[in-house]
């Protein structure tokens, strides 16, 4: 045998087309390191200086956007973080509070390797020497998967980097960067003040790289395949794939990965095609923005354009809400669990939510829609951008584009008082103990 | 030259109203009490009125920053 044909036994090719991050994906069932090496070999490290490692420059040459909603550029946060002074320290943001999305905890239970291999290689980027997985503690499937995962890598001695693993309370605002430091420094799960930012300042007062799941799984693959390879697919400012969370009016609610820029219509039909015509989707999940259908059905998933409407892919969800149902009801119960998710230490979001979902609630009954409507204008003013983080924005985003969307079932409600087409309810509320600890 | 600005505190802040008191040229008060300020530089002519502001908040919530 030649060394070259050795090497291409040896050394997973270049995916071509998809699936990029799923292959090797079996649903429930999680990756071995075995398998894992097989089919990935050992994450390729490149060493680091001071000032950072090669695989800073790599990430930034294809272009790697977060994937945990802000689509902030990955290789900008990671120079960030080298740019400070103290050992770094890196997180993987396994919080994923957004409840209509499963694609991290999807990635934790089934491909923990993947994901973890771009936590060390980021961490090698960086110059950190610990990585904290912090994981939803009532994921018991992902929970599970990542500490037989951390264990095998530990009896193998693969990894340099001391790794731990950190189980989160189930709160929507719990993922949020300041709030996952708070956490892990032994503190309850809510926002803080800033500055400092985390990668000035965060876990035990080290710099600190904040990563999401998805994210470090596409680093673990452009490390391997390089920037070029990353660019085959998506568009030229938001190149690769994506995983998405396609659920409501379809066959199969699923977990799917798609190259950016690919229509609505055809995540639809990956996930087995619409069950019922559709009035609406709701894309970005309750952090993200309602469209009307004819608005959404052929419009890409990029940023780019999903911004010209007024969305954007947030943590990539899709979800099909359908015709004749009503959509204020299902946005006023959406919005009731929303206020209570506020972590209520700053006013306007602590007040300010409740008056929105209380106005919200008294259109879903009824009780005069159209002044309530004007009211929930009013309170989105002065709500917006006055909390310590963003949170009370998103919940403002989302129902304001639930009235616009579904403006002509206010006039509805006007007339005809309590609406009809509420039950059974759609678009789930996700259970929580209610603590922050 | 240096540019000042207010901010506040959400967390720390109690919604006393001292801010909007002391300070109305920036700082009105929402229906709850808590304070919606204006986030524009501040000019020389008022920065007084602003300092004065940051140092009776009964939270220290107030922040003046500089650029």
């Amino acid at each position: 045998m030649t060394s070259s044909s050795r090497t291409a036994t040896l050394e997973r090719a270049a995916p071509s087309g998809l699936p990029r991050l799923l292959a090797g994906y079996r649903p429930d069932e999680s990756m071995s390191l075995r398998e894992h090496l097989q089919l990935n070999r050992p994450p390729p490290r490149r060493g680091a200086t001071r000032r950072g490692g090669p695989l800073i420059a790599t990430i930034e040459a294809a272009g790697l956007r977060g994937r945990g909603g802000a689509a902030f550029p990955t290789a900008t946060k990671m120079r960030a973080v080298v740019q400070q002074r103290g050992r770094p320290i890196v997180v993987v943001n396994g919080s994923e509070g957004e409840a209509l999305s499963v694609k991290d905890q999807m990635l934790l239970t089934s491909l923990p390797h993947l994901v973890l291999d771009g936590a060390v290689l980021a961490a090698e980027a960086v110059g950190a020497d610990e990585v904290v997985v912090a994981v939803d503690r009532d994921t018991r499937g992902a929970l599970a998967s990542v500490s037989r995962a951390l264990a095998e890598r530990r009896a193998a001695q693969l990894d340099p980097e001391v790794l731990r693993l950190v189980q989160l309370p189930t709160r929507y605002v719990a993922g949020e960067e300041t709030a996952l430091v708070q956490f892990i420094n032994g503190g309850p799960a809510k926002p803080t003040f800033t500055p400092p930012r985390p990668f000035e300042r965060g876990v035990g007062g080290r710099p600190t790289l904040i990563q999401n799941v998805e994210t470090l799984a596409h680093v673990a693959l452009i490390a391997r395949f390089g920037p070029d390879w990353y660019r085959e697919m998506g568009t030229a400012d938001e190149p690769g794939s994506t995983l998405l969370t396609v659920g409501g009016a379809v066959h199969h609610a699923s977990v799917c990965e798609v190259a950016l820029g690919t229509p609505i219509s055809d995540a639809v039909h990956a996930a087995g095609g619409l069950t019922s015509e559709v009035s609406a989707f709701l894309v970005g999940g309750y952090y993200g923005s309602w469209l009307k259908a004819g608005v959404a059905w052929e419009l890409p998933l990029t940023n780019a354009a999903l911004r010209a409407e007024g969305a954007a892919l947030g943590t990539g969800v899709v979800y099909a809400f359908p015709a004749g149902r009503c959509g204020l009801v299902a946005a006023a119960r959406v919005t009731r669990y929303l206020a209570g998710e506020s972590a209520g230490q700053c006013g306007p979001c602590l007040y300010g939510l409740q008056a929105i979902s209380d106005a919200m609630a008294s259109i879903a009954d009824g009780r005069q829609p159209a002044v309530m409507a004007q009211r929930l204008h009013q309170l989105f003013d002065e709500v917006r951008g006055r909390g310590a983080c963003r949170y009370p924005d998103g919940v403002v985003r989302f129902v304001a584009t639930a009235l616009e969307v579904f403006e002509d079932e206010i006039w509805r409600h006007d007339s005809n008082g309590r609406c009809l087409a509420g039950e059974p309810p759609l678009l789930p509320i996700p259970a929580y103990d209610g603590r922050w600890q | 030259m240096k540019t000042y600005r207010l901010r506040v505190n959400m967390i720390e802040c109690e919604a006393h109203g001292v801010c909007a008191e002391l300070f109305p040229e920036r700082v009105r008060l929402d229906e709850w009490g808590y304070p919606i300020i204006d986030s524009e530089p501040i000019p020389k002519a008022l920065l007084q009125h602003a300092r004065r502001a940051v140092q009776n908040c009964p939270k220290l919530a107030l922040i003046l920053t500089e650029e």
